[in-house]
């Protein structure tokens, strides 16, 4: 018993003392040479020099033997700085191997703060700093790594006003962004700059890699000279994206941007490399060259300042899905006046335009449910399928047969209400969706119903 | 004659979710190039919503256009003469990460 009581008394005491450890290391995370809220001011030159110490000789000595890098290489890499846009699953794999090799300055673009469903492949952020800053914890985590590189964390967004104060200040950019925006602006803004921009990009399981505006190759508007119309834009939140994808890409872009702080070429100018992690290949294709005709690295540019990006592409710099508005009021509903319709019994027909992966994941409870992709209220089969429904609940009655239609966020569900309506016309039904989906029903309804 | 047709990016979704199409052209009149197998391809493999695919007499923005390997500008774009055998891939380019 006396034991017993021993080991609890030990076990408090060490218990205080982890605490007493947890909180100096904050402090000291936070002395850390770090800097914080930096704006898009200038920056000191980075310090150059010529020989390496004798720790980075001891740190760096596995690279250092290789002839194609050797010490020449390494006081190149030690000299140079790469910019990262986006501290997310293309920017953390990136910014920790550029940090490892021993780049000299590092500075981290992002706007956003983690969230959990980041953390399964933003890997360097971890489950504590969910709210923090991504940049910030970049710079947290890379400097535990070396100490010896200096970071600088922009906790903001980039556009047309400080992309080229910022740019201008460092050697190679890295593309590790998210949203058609950004990318082209990215890529006006290191045209403009004359700096190398080394493109990353990851959906599902693929994954794409360029070297743009390098050694006379073509730029990402020689390529896409327009952009892509918004609604064949899918984004990592909606398409989904297997971690690892990002993580094979980005560990790519910080090699491409190794090879080039160091002296060594890029082999990705006027070439891209496709990935492909179901198949289990790569393929690097040849591209076109640098366009004459093109409107900003062409003979004639004709963007020669940036311009409005989201005006331009008609799409918003981020990958941050907003809530649509296409339907009137009276053709919405709540999803707590959905809930008494399920409590009070009343006879209707639930659609849920999802895609049935999400179905498995969670849905509502509704033993009767319809599954209709979104992507499917064209075809013929399932329609058939809800008008028997319609025509079910009709032999009980004359009044309109109502619909309830849902899906994540409320926005698949206004327009598959439109469609939906087109293709039940001569029927007699009342049609409404539930505002802010699952979402709304787990914010406002059931607080233990998950969110993805 | 006979291509393979392959679809990467998301543009496969468009396409019975399947990445690679062995097709046989039927013979005609007129030589085979990209501008009618684009037209050949709406009439027989593009089930729905063709606007996610096509803009006009091309591809829409947004997708890289291989023959072989290469891109399709360094050939002559719309004007390429397919040849037997060819690979031809439509890549819906990525912006996710």
């Amino acid at each position: 018993m006396d034991e017993l009581q021993l080991l609890k008394d030990e076990l408090s005491k060490r218990d205080a003392e982890i605490a007493k450890l947890k909180m100096a290391l904050q402090e000291k995370e936070k002395q850390l040479s770090l800097r914080t809220d930096v704006t898009e001011e200038a920056l000191k030159p980075l310090k150059q020099v010529n020989k390496l110490s004798n720790e980075s000789i001891s740190r760096y000595s596995r690279q250092l033997i290789l002839p194609e890098l050797g010490v020449t290489g390494q006081v190149k890499l030690t000299n140079s700085s790469v910019l990262i846009v986006g501290a997310g699953g293309l920017g953390c794999p990136s910014a920790v191997y550029l940090a490892a090799a021993g780049i000299g300055r590092l500075g981290i673009v992002d706007y956003d703060e983690v969230e959990l469903s980041n953390l399964h492949r933003q890997i360097l952020h971890t489950e504590d700093r969910v709210g923090m800053s991504k940049s910030q914890s970049v710079a947290t985590t890379c400097h535990r790594l070396n100490s010896g590189v200096e970071y600088v964390p922009y906790h903001l967004a980039l556009d047309s006003c400080n992309a080229l104060p910022i740019i201008s200040q460092y050697d190679i950019v890295l593309d590790a962004t998210d949203n058609v925006a950004t990318r082209y602006l990215l890529n006006d803004a290191c045209v403009i700059a004359g700096k190398t921009l080394v493109s990353g990009s990851a959906l599902r399981f693929e994954g794409q890699l360029t070297v743009y505006n390098y050694e006379n190759g073509p730029c990402y508007r020689c390529l896409y000279p327009k952009p892509p119309p918004p609604q064949t834009v899918t984004n990592c939140s909606d398409g989904g994206v297997v971690g690892v994808v990002p993580g094979i890409i980005g560990c790519m872009q910080a090699l491409e941007a190794i090879k080039i702080a160091s002296g060594i070429k890029s082999s990705f100018g006027q070439r891209m490399l496709l990935f492909d992690a179901i198949d289990g290949t790569f393929r690097c294709v040849k591209l076109r060259g640098r366009q004459p005709s093109c409107p900003v690295c062409g003979d004639a540019p004709t963007i020669t300042q940036l311009i409005d990006y989201e005006q331009f592409c008609g799409a918003k710099a981020s990958d941050k899905d907003k809530a649509m508005n296409i339907l009137e009021k009276e053709q919405r509903m709540s999803a707590k006046e959905y809930k008494t319709i399920l409590e009070e019994k009343k006879p209707h027909i639930l659609v849920d335009v999802r895609q049935p992966v999400e179905l498995e994941i969670c849905q509502l409870p509704n033993t009767k449910t319809i599954n209709i992709p979104v992507s499917s209220l064209q075809k013929e089969e399932k329609i058939s399928e809800l008008r028997d429904r319609i025509n079910q609940l009709k032999s009980n009655g004359d009044d309109k047969v109502p619909i309830v239609v849902v899906c994540r966020r409320g926005n698949d569900s206004q327009s598959a209400v439109n469609t939906l309506k087109q293709q039940l016309l001569d029927n007699n039904i009342e049609i409404k969706d539930i505002k802010g989906g699952l979402h709304s029903w787990s914010k406002n309804v059931d607080h233990n119903f998950p969110q993805y | 004659m006979e291509i393979s047709l392959e679809f990467s990016g998301g543009a496969e979704l468009l396409f019975d979710n399947n990445k690679k199409h062995d097709v046989i052209l039927p013979d005609q009149k007129e030589k085979w190039n990209i501008k009618n197998l684009l037209v050949w391809m709406k009439d027989n493999m593009l089930r729905e919503r063709p606007e996610l695919f096509l803009q006009g007499e091309t591809v829409r923005p947004g997708i890289l256009v291989l023959v072989n390997d290469a891109d399709w500008e360094l050939v002559g774009e719309l004007e390429y003469e397919i040849q037997s055998k060819d690979r031809i891939v439509f890549i819906s380019t990525l912006h996710g990460g």
